[in-house]
């Protein structure tokens, strides 16, 4: 028997295009170098996206649609349409200047104009970029809407009746667990899913699923970097490779290092 | 210039939004984080990349009650004040009425920069404040060069970006791994004790925690830590190998993502780019291929041991002592030369 009573909701999956984590970056003239390097959604996106596939897989007519969104240039269009190919139902692309800026505190004020514009209900989103590493963007959007987060999710449980979620979050030393009600903003860990790979099937029928696009304009945003990137290094290059024959050899590197 | 110094310090402040130096401005607050009624190491950290702004440093301890540890630990190291600030809400220190209450307390008392250990708490709550501030705030900081320069990784480190921020207020987490403990020395901050004021809404029910209890030292500050990887092979040889090992050196234990992910050990106890980054004295990594993440986890410690069958894995790049031979043989032989068991 449905439940009556119940709470349909709208999700919302922001995910952005990073370099590939496969790949070996490259510092160069005070940058990273990012031409003819591949790029992918990034793995704490796919999570999230993922996520909401399976979260309407288990609750069937609870969510009425999942919506991926991205603030990135021409190209990000590539990973919309694997969310799409995965599930998602549309998508918004915010696009931007190929080589455009946008700093998390941007990314999370769009965010926050389209949740106001279309009213979401739950919006989950990964937890870092694996390129500036900020692990911002979700505090940050929970803040400016005023809503309870959970961030670094290993396990989210949705209430049947669409009101309350229950998050298991990894916290320094384990797990924490907490219980809010709708709406919420959830940031994904990496052991809350395994994504999926999209079937060609699925691949071709995103094709015809809706992209909306938006200029930051149209959201009446400022991206206006509040940061300025002086210079870009690479790390001091560790002097590794030394190998020895034996453990023996082994205990004699440690006394000799001072740690033994 | 003088006659500017003199002026009202809210006009001082946007003076040093574009760009007058000095540290006469800055004015910084740093999070105390604690359990148990003690800081945790990762604060210690914190501190010391709070004094390096320059300038008067508060410290902030915030809870519910039972902090009187966590106070005493926090008078001999260097701080201009420590602030306390309770509520029952704060007893676990939950982002949303915690955000309001820092957010609150800058505006209040002018402080020019706000910082606090790129912890999970850190992580947690700092992005809140900085929403509610309208600031962008800077993670994971190395290294602060001014009052508006920071140094941090980017590419899981395999990178490092140098940024100057316009905000005028700087929010920062601190990496604790970049930086020296605060050591407890002479000097005894005044203390102010009060009510939390400006709490955010209860949002979120806190329901449980399931720590991972141990007699070990923490990973995210112990001078020495072993690693297990995927060439542990199962828990069972995780407990039989690896821990000896550590409990022989008396290390913290770590491991690497794929022997989480096989439950050889607590995801609490991931070393990488999104798990805990260390830089301990001495890191033994066992049976770890060496993926860019983990590097990113552990490439900054002092002296890196690395134990594995193939010679091309990419750990023994960054090693300073490699053996390459299997470790089902070399570990348990090295503990027991160690002095182990």
């Amino acid at each position: 028997m449905r439940p009556t009573n119940v709470n349909l909701l709208k999700v919302l999956v922001p995910i952005k295009r990073t370099i590939d984590y496969a790949v070996k970056i490259r510092v160069s003239n005070g940058q990273v170098e990012t031409n003819n390097v591949k790029h992918s959604m990034n793995p704490f996106c796919e999570i999230a996206v993922e996520e909401a596939v399976r979260l309407r897989e288990k609750h069937k007519s609870l969510i009425t649609s999942i919506t991926a969104i991205t603030l990135g240039p021409p190209k990000a269009l590539d990973i919309l349409r694997t969310a799409l190919a995965m599930g998602a139902d549309q998508a918004i692309h915010v696009e931007v200047k190929e080589g455009t800026i946008v700093e998390p505190l941007a990314v999370a004020k769009a965010l926050q104009k389209v949740v106001e514009r279309d009213g979401y209900d739950f919006v989950v989103l990964g937890k870092q970029a694996i390129d500036d590493d900020a692990s911002q963007v979700g505090g940050v959007l929970a803040g400016l809407l005023g809503w309870p987060q959970a961030n670094f999710a290993s396990k989210v449980e949705l209430g049947d009746d669409g009101k309350k979620v229950k998050v298991a979050r990894e916290i320094d030393g384990g797990l924490e667990t907490v219980e809010m009600d709708l709406p919420v903003v959830v940031t994904t860990d990496l052991r809350l899913n395994e994504p999926r790979y999209a079937s060609l099937p699925n691949i071709m029928k995103a094709k015809k699923k809706p992209v909306e696009k938006l200029k930051p304009t149209d959201l009446d945003l400022d991206l206006t970097p509040r940061l300025e990137t002086i210079n870009v290094t690479a790390p001091p290059a560790r002097q590794g490779g030394a190998k020895v024959g034996s453990v023996d050899e082994v205990v004699a590197k440690l006394k000799e290092a001072g740690v033994l | 210039m003088l006659a500017v110094r003199r002026q009202p310090v809210t006009l001082v402040r946007q003076l040093s939004s574009i760009g007058a130096h000095g540290s006469r401005n800055a004015s910084t607050l740093v999070l105390l984080e604690h359990r148990d009624n003690k800081l945790v190491p990762a604060s210690l950290n914190a501190v010391t990349a709070a004094k390096k702004v320059g300038g008067p440093v508060t410290g902030l301890i915030v809870g519910a009650k039972g902090l009187d540890g966590v106070v005493q630990g926090s008078k001999s190291l260097g701080l201009d004040t420590i602030l306390v600030r309770t509520s029952d809400d704060l007893a676990h220190q939950l982002a949303e009425p915690l955000a309001p209450v820092i957010a609150n307390l800058v505006k209040q008392n002018n402080f020019t920069h706000v910082a606090a250990a790129h912890s999970a708490l850190g992580k947690n709550v700092f992005p809140r404040v900085a929403g509610l501030l309208d600031v962008q705030q800077i993670s994971d900081v190395m290294a602060i060069e001014s009052e508006d320069t920071f140094v941090r990784p980017i590419y899981a480190g395999n990178a490092i970006a140098t940024v100057k921020s316009k905000d005028p207020i700087k929010i920062f987490t601190v990496r604790a791994a970049s930086w020296d403990a605060a050591a407890a020395g002479a000097g005894d901050a005044k203390v102010d004790e009060a009510a939390a004021e400006g709490l955010g809404k209860v949002s979120a029910k806190w329901v449980s925690e399931e720590l991972s209890v141990s007699e070990r030292p923490d990973l995210g500050s112990a001078p020495k830590v072993v690693s297990g990887g995927r060439g542990v092979k199962s828990k069972e040889n995780f407990d039989s190998v690896i821990l000896p090992l550590a409990d022989a050196l008396g290390a913290a234990v770590g491991a690497s993502r794929a022997a989480v992910d096989s439950g050889y050990a607590d995801n609490s106890q991931q070393v990488g780019q999104t798990g805990k980054v260390v830089a301990p004295q001495l890191y033994v990594a066992v049976g770890i291929s060496g993926a860019i993440q983990h590097l990113a986890g552990m490439k900054d410690s002092k002296t890196i041991v690395a134990i594995n069958k193939d010679p091309e894995a990419p750990i023994f790049q960054v090693a300073d002592v490699g053996l390459v031979a299997d470790l089902f043989e070399a570990v348990p032989e090295l503990t027991q030369k160690i002095g182990g068991k």
